[in-house]
Formats: structure tokens, C-alpha cells, sequence
């Protein structure tokens, strides 16, 4: 290996992190990842690879690793791909069964890395891994090139409003680390990307088998030269911006649970009643966009009745701003009638505009049972859980072509668009405007199951 | 060689405030979407950890859950009083299910033997809670596991879904999208609920230390009778005592977890304070429950075998 990994921190990362009106850059070191491809590409190899070289491996883990690369494999070389080997009921059957989490710090930023399964029957487990994911890593074989599943992880994790998508072209090693097989990947996945409205992507080579440029450089041919523009996944997973991905800009604030002691019905002893409690009344939640100031004027939606933001409270002391995803009590300065479901929002904030009794919607289907025109489900958004009908079904996405068809149903793993009519109006915003109030799940009510993941158009 | 203790802890604070909001936002939901939630303590570091995440998510008001501690009655004396101190500290009501009635009971065969090598109650523990689950008409149960414990557990959903037998099935888990938590229940489900899942045991030793969380005295070095077995250190007290061959030395020693005595080894350190056993961890070389966890090494599937029969 001709380079060490880098383990130093950036001094200008968290600064840089920080957003231009001064806001805490809540999450500025930690990286929600979710990967896809399939177990060909090399995938559990290359997380394997990641968490081996960043040396997040224990002595007792690597030792299990070793074992049984030795009983799979015979004596050599390690298989790291087995360092993700999950359940022994996915082992027997060869397969991987579900999203898994895995964990790793490197300098200043930690990671959440998502694993999903890569074949066709699981966009199901993609769709859940790429739903938090701040950023995706779409692996591409080098020698297979762009392929279907590269076409449609990539738009799976735009469907997602994943802004950040980085291809890792695996197996350089393959084909010779030849540059015009990278050029063509590079220019077919930017192609793609940019025409699904992906607003930051960057194509790195890397060989996660012989450890080249993953964590360690290795050495590598001289059109993928070694200065800032040429990162090693990881320091392209460690350096890029994604604190200002979230919604500064319209505030919304779904009240989760009201803090009373003091109320009748609440089961306080003695102590929780104490007179300085009896007036209060705190709306506990997390935000969900824009940015929330003691002071400002407010709207809570539906009632429309207007306050003023008297406290954001938490149990370390009153903040002075808070942002998504940030868990706070807000206090309100009127004695205002508010229970879970209710949204606040900014004072000048159009209600009509963002109160939808009908909406459209791309939905992932997740059950057996498949979804027909006129079925009623439970739908839960943000805080809210309502009644909905499906009206419609206006398409299906053929996952093969990616082009919209006319469809009747959707079935398990089959991505489409919705018509669905509600109960009771909820206060939300289109999917891409923010993540959180444009997502929703669909509850069958006879199984309790979630039948399905929607994002609101 | 590792992660650089010092970048570990300047990293940590905003992390870890995503980590708490993310906590606080599973514990508020459990408590409007469920009927009679409950909180597992069990005066160890993770359940420390969830209760002062409680109180984030409910004060000034009260828990909107009892505190259940499933007790094997082999329990090192400081964490008891830790547990029944802590409760009362903080006014809230503590539930203390005793796997001996389970026993007494002849629900189910004690499986410690004084004579036996490795044996424990920590089977029993399953049944125990069951019980209390039924008696208390418990709907879900907050616990304070971890994705990074272990690899069944990285497969685990946040809400985890649990048959009348308090079973796991790893094929059928409802999909988890987004923050949004599908709490409704089948007819004799119950729900367990881990907020902090998406913490590693480094976040959880610097959440301790940034909250200046109190913790059981054997977290940190003392000095105490152990005996070597199978390459662990187990305390010598009433219920492990030395076999043949065996010597007992007087080590100084921490506890990286707390468990039942009989199965839970102790680490050779002298850290002494909360950043000394930090530094130390964010050196140590070998998973939390490779280290001390005798339950965890009888087989590569242990863990999952266990959650497929109702343990946490």
C-alpha cells in the first residue's frame, strides 16, 4: 500500500458544515449511506473492505472471519465479504434476506451504512434503505459496465430524493485498470443521472478485492492522479457537503405529544403536579423543515389559530433556534387548543396551499397482496395516521425499461403512481421540497402490515 | 492503529444530539401510539442511557411507563442499589420481575447449577418476562440494544415485532421507512423497541460522559476477587465459586457490560474515571460481547437462536 489511510481530520470540515445563517450543523458529521448493488458486483466485499482498512474490525470479529473463510474457502487469503455474512437462515439459504446496519467512524464523520440487497425482488429493501439515506453508493461491475440494475438503483435513489449519488466502478483490477472502460461508465452514469435530476454525483474506480482506492489509495494508473479531485471513496464519502440538503426554508413543526403534568388524566404523582407545573403546556416534536425562533409569529394547522413561539424547550435549556431533526417542546405565548396531528407553521404560510384532502403520489408496493383501485388503507404522515382510498392507480413503472405503463395494480416490488383520497386533510409538502413532510406509509388495516412507502408529487 | 480517542470525542457532540433526537422521536411515538408501554432497566449503561433519553422525550411530566427490571437474582449488589436508587431518584414507579418466583413457580427448570461450569439463569430471564409482559398487559417494551452489538441484532428494526411467544422472525419484519413507525399490533403481539439502535457502544460511552451520566460503581476499576475461565474473569461471590484447579487472584478490574454475574466477565484495567474507561474503549480491539458475554460464544448463531425464543 503506498498510502495511509487518512485518519485526519479536516479542521475546515465542520466549519465548512456549518449553514450561512449560523445554524448548528446538527448532522455535519454523521453520513447516512445506503449501498446497492448485488452480491456479484462485489458489494458485501466492498464493505467488507470499508470497515477492514478504516480498522473498525475487532480481533474477535477478524478471527470469526478467518475461521470460516478457512472452512468456505481453504487456507489464504481472508474473504472479507464474510465480515457482513448475516443471519445463519440467510447462510443456509445463500441469500440476504434484509436491510442491515453497519457502523464506522474514520476522523470526523461517522457512518450509518445501509446495506440492502441488490436483485430485482428486493426494491423493497432498497427503497427502505435509501429512505434515510443521505447519499447512495451504486456499485457497477467494470467489465459488465452500465446495466439495467445500474439504470434503476439510480432511479430508485433519485425517486428517494437522495441529492448525493456516488457510482463505485468495482473490479478495475478486471480490466486492466483500462481508462476508456471508466471514461464510458463515467460518461453513461453521468448521463443518467443528471437526466433523473441527481444534483451531485461523482464516479470513483476502485478494486474492493485488492483494496484500491477504497480506503487506501494502492497504487493506481496516472489518469486517476492522487490530489483532491481524485478522492478514495472514502474520503469522498468523509468530505462531502450535505448539510445543507435539508429544508431551511418553510417551517414545520408536527406536534408529536403534549407535555401536561399538571392535566387531568395524566397518571404524575405527587411531585409532577407541583403548582409551578399547573399552567404548563408543552407541544413536543421534531422538526421537520424550516427554522424555528423563539418570537415568531406561527399558524397551527388545520384550526388555523395564530400564537407567537414563546419557548423552544429542551430538558438541557431553552434554545434560541431549532432545525430538522432537532426534538425539542416548543411553548406557545396563547393558551391555544393543539393535540398530536397538528402542524405548526410560519404566521404567513398560504394553509390552503399545503392542505391536501387528495393527493398524488409515487408509491413502493411492499405486501403479497397487491394493490387494486379503490382499496382503503391507513396512512400515516409525519404525526398524522388517516383513512385513505386509493382512487387510482395512474402507472407502473416497468423496472426494466424505467418507462411509465398504463397498470390496473401494483404488485410486490412494483414502483407506481397513486391517486389517493383522504379523510382527514393533511398539512404536507411535495416529496423533493421536504423529505419528511412528503413521505408517508400505507397500513393495510385487517394485517397491520405497511403495504407500502409513498412520497407525495 | 484506531480511531484516535481525542478525534472521537471532538467528533462526538453533534452526532450524538442526532442520535438523541432520533431516540427521543422513537420514545414520544411508542408512548401515543401504544397502550402500556414499559421501559427495561437494568441499572447496566444502555438502559442508563434510555432513561435519561426519557427524561429528554417526557419532562416535567412524568414517564408515561413503569421501569421493569428482570431479575435473576444473581446480581452484583452495586447495581441493585444503582437500580432502586435511580427509580426513586426520579420518581417514577419500578416493576422488579423475579426469574426465582418463574422458578418457584415451576414454570421453568432453574438452569444454574452451583456444580456446573457456564451455567445460568439467562434463559430463564425469557420466560420471566414473558410472564410480567402478560401479568402487566405490556403492548411494547423499550429496550437498549444495539445494531453494532451483533449481527442478528444489525438485521433488527427499531420497532420489533414479537409473536404470543415472544418470538423474532428475521423473514417476516414489517418494511421501516423514513421516521415513520407502524405501531399497530396483531392480537397478541408485542412490540420491542430499541431507540437506540443506530448507537455504537463508543456513542454510548461519550453520551455518559457529555450527560455526566452516574453509572454503577463496577463500571470502573476496582479491586476484586475474579477467577480465570475459558479466557474470561468472573467474579467469585455465593453463586460462582472457585472449582478445582482453579485460583482465585485479586485483580483490579472494570465491567464493560452488566449482566448476571455467573456469565458476565470482567476486563484487567485501572481506568478509574469515565474519560480513562473511554479512552480505553475506543482502543480496545475486541467486540463488547466477544469480550464479556459467556451467552454470546456457545455458537455463531447464539444470538439469533435466542431472539427466535423471545429473549431481548
Amino acid at each position: 500500500m503506498s498510502a495511509a489511510p487518512d485518519h485526519a481530520p479536516s479542521a475546515s470540515l465542520l466549519a465548512e458544515a456549518g449553514d450561512p445563517a449560523g445554524m448548528p450543523a446538527l448532522r455535519a458529521d454523521l453520513l447516512r449511506v445506503a449501498t446497492a448493488g448485488s452480491v456479484d458486483d462485489g458489494k458485501s466485499t466492498l464493505i467488507g473492505r470499508l470497515l477492514y482498512d478504516s480498522k473498525q474490525v475487532l480481533a474477535d470479529q477478524l478471527e470469526q472471519v478467518e475461521q470460516a473463510s478457512v472452512r468456505r474457502h481453504g487456507a489464504g487469503a481472508v474473504d472479507l465479504s464474510l465480515l457482513t455474512d448475516g443471519l445463519r437462515a440467510e447462510r443456509e439459504q445463500g441469500i440476504t434476506i434484509d436491510v442491515a446496519y453497519r457502523y464506522f467512524t474514520t476522523g470526523d464523520r461517522s457512518f450509518i451504512l445501509a446495506d440492502t440487497p441488490g436483485h430485482v425482488q428486493y426494491t423493497r429493501n432498497m427503497v427502505t434503505g435509501a429512505s434515510t439515506a443521505d447519499l447512495v453508493i451504486v456499485l457497477v461491475d467494470a467489465r459488465q459496465g452500465v446495466i439495467e440494475q445500474t439504470r434503476r438503483h439510480t432511479f430508485i435513489a433519485s425517486l428517494l430524493g437522495v441529492r448525493h449519488v456516488t457510482f463505485a466502478v468495482n473490479k478495475m483490477d478486471l480490466v486492466d485498470w483500462d481508462e476508456d472502460v471508466f471514461r464510458a461508465i463515467e460518461t453513461e452514469t453521468t448521463r443518467i443521472s443528471t437526466q433523473l435530476g441527481i444534483p451531485d454525483i461523482h464516479v470513483i474506480p476502485i478494486s474492493a478485492l485488492q483494496g484500491q482506492n477504497v480506503v487506501d489509495r494502492g497504487e493506481l494508473p496516472a489518469w486517476y492522479p492522487e490530489d483532491d479531485d481524485h478522492p478514495t471513496l472514502l474520503r469522498h464519502l468523509q468530505t462531502v457537503e450535505v448539510s445543507t440538503d435539508r429544508n431551511l426554508t418553510d417551517l414545520r413543526f408536527p406536534v408529536q405529544w403534549v407535555i401536561r403534568p399538571g392535566a387531568a388524566g395524566d397518571t404524575s404523582g405527587g411531585r409532577w403536579d407541583a403548582d409551578d407545573l399547573h399552567d404548563y403546556r408543552g407541544y413536543a416534536g421534531q422538526v421537520a423543515g424550516g427554522v424555528l425562533r423563539p418570537g415568531d409569529e406561527v399558524q397551527v394547522l388545520p384550526s388555523g389559530v395564530r400564537s407567537r413561539v414563546r419557548r423552544i424547550e429542551t430538558l438541557d435549556g431553552d434554545l434560541d433556534v431549532a432545525t430538522a431533526p432537532q426534538s425539542v417542546t416548543v411553548h406557545l405565548e396563547d393558551d391555544v387548543d393543539v393535540s398530536r396531528g397538528d402542524v405548526i407553521v410560519g404566521a404567513d404560510e398560504d394553509a390552503e396551499a399545503i392542505t391536501f384532502r387528495e393527493l398524488e403520489a409515487d408509491v413502493c408496493w411492499m405486501s403479497d397482496r397487491a394493490l387494486r383501485p379503490g382499496a382503503r388503507y391507513l396512512l400515516k404522515h409525519t404525526t398524522t395516521t388517516t383513512v385513505a382510498k386509493v382512487d387510482a392507480v395512474l402507472d407502473r413503472l416497468d423496472l426494466h425499461t424505467l418507462e411509465r405503463e398504463d397498470a390496473d395494480g401494483l404488485e410486490l416490488n412494483d414502483i407506481g403512481r397513486v391517486r389517493i383520497r383522504l379523510k382527514r386533510p393533511l398539512v404536507a409538502d411535495p416529496y423533493l421540497r421536504d423529505r419528511a413532510t412528503g413521505a408517508f406509509i400505507l397500513i393495510d388495516e385487517g394485517t397491520n402490515d405497511t403495504v407500502a412507502g409513498g412520497m407525495i408529487r | 492503529m484506531t480511531i484516535d480517542p481525542a478525534d472521537a470525542r471532538s467528533a462526538g457532540l453533534s452526532k450524538l444530539r442526532a442520535l438523541e433526537s432520533e431516540a427521543i422521536h422513537v420514545m414520544r411515538e411508542v408512548a401515543s401510539e401504544l397502550e402500556r408501554p414499559a421501559l427495561l432497566f437494568s441499572g447496566g449503561k444502555d438502559s442508563i442511557v434510555l432513561l435519561r433519553l426519557a427524561e429528554k422525550a417526557f419532562r416535567p411530566g412524568r414517564f408515561p411507563f413503569p421501569l421493569v427490571h428482570v431479575d435473576t437474582g444473581h446480581n452484583f449488589d452495586e447495581v441493585v442499589e444503582y437500580r432502586d436508587r435511580r427509580a426513586a431518584e426520579l420518581g417514577e414507579r419500578l416493576i422488579v420481575a423475579k426469574v426465582q418466583d418463574t422458578i418457584d413457580q415451576g414454570r421453568v427448570q432453574d438452569g444454574y447449577d452451583p456444580s456446573k461450569q457456564g451455567s445460568s439463569r439467562n434463559q430463564q430471564q425469557t420466560q420471566t418476562l414473558l410472564d410480567a409482559i402478560e401479568e402487566h398487559e405490556f403492548d411494547a417494551c423499550f429496550g437498549g440494544a444495539r445494531r453494532d452489538e451483533e449481527r442478528a441484532r444489525a438485521k433488527e428494526r427499531i420497532f420489533s415485532f414479537r409473536d404470543d411467544f415472544g418470538g423474532w422472525d428475521p423473514k417476516n419484519q414489517r418494511p421501516e421507512l423514513w421516521n415513520l413507525y407502524n405501531g399497530r399490533l396483531r392480537k397478541g403481539e408485542n412490540v420491542r423497541v430499541f431507540p437506540i439502535s443506530n448507537w455504537t457502544e463508543l456513542d454510548v460511552w461519550q453520551y455518559i460522559e457529555e450527560e455526566r451520566l452516574e453509572l454503577p460503581s463496577i463500571y470502573f476499576a476496582h479491586e476484586r476477587e475474579v477467577v480465570r475461565r475459558n479466557g474470561m474473569l468472573y467474579a467469585v461471590s455465593p453463586f460462582l465459586q472457585p472449582q478445582d484447579g482453579e485460583t482465585v487472584e485479586t485483580l483490579s478490574v472494570r465491567y464493560r457490560t452488566v449482566g448476571d454475574l455467573t456469565i458476565t466477565g470482567a476486563v484487567e484495567s485501572t481506568a478509574s474515571t469515565l474519560q480513562d474507561v473511554v479512552t480505553e474503549i475506543a482502543a480496545t480491539r475486541i467486540t463488547e460481547r466477544g469480550e464479556t458475554r459467556a451467552d454470546d460464544r456457545v455458537s455463531e448463531a447464539a444470538m439469533e437462536d435466542r431472539k427466535a425464543q423471545g429473549y431481548f
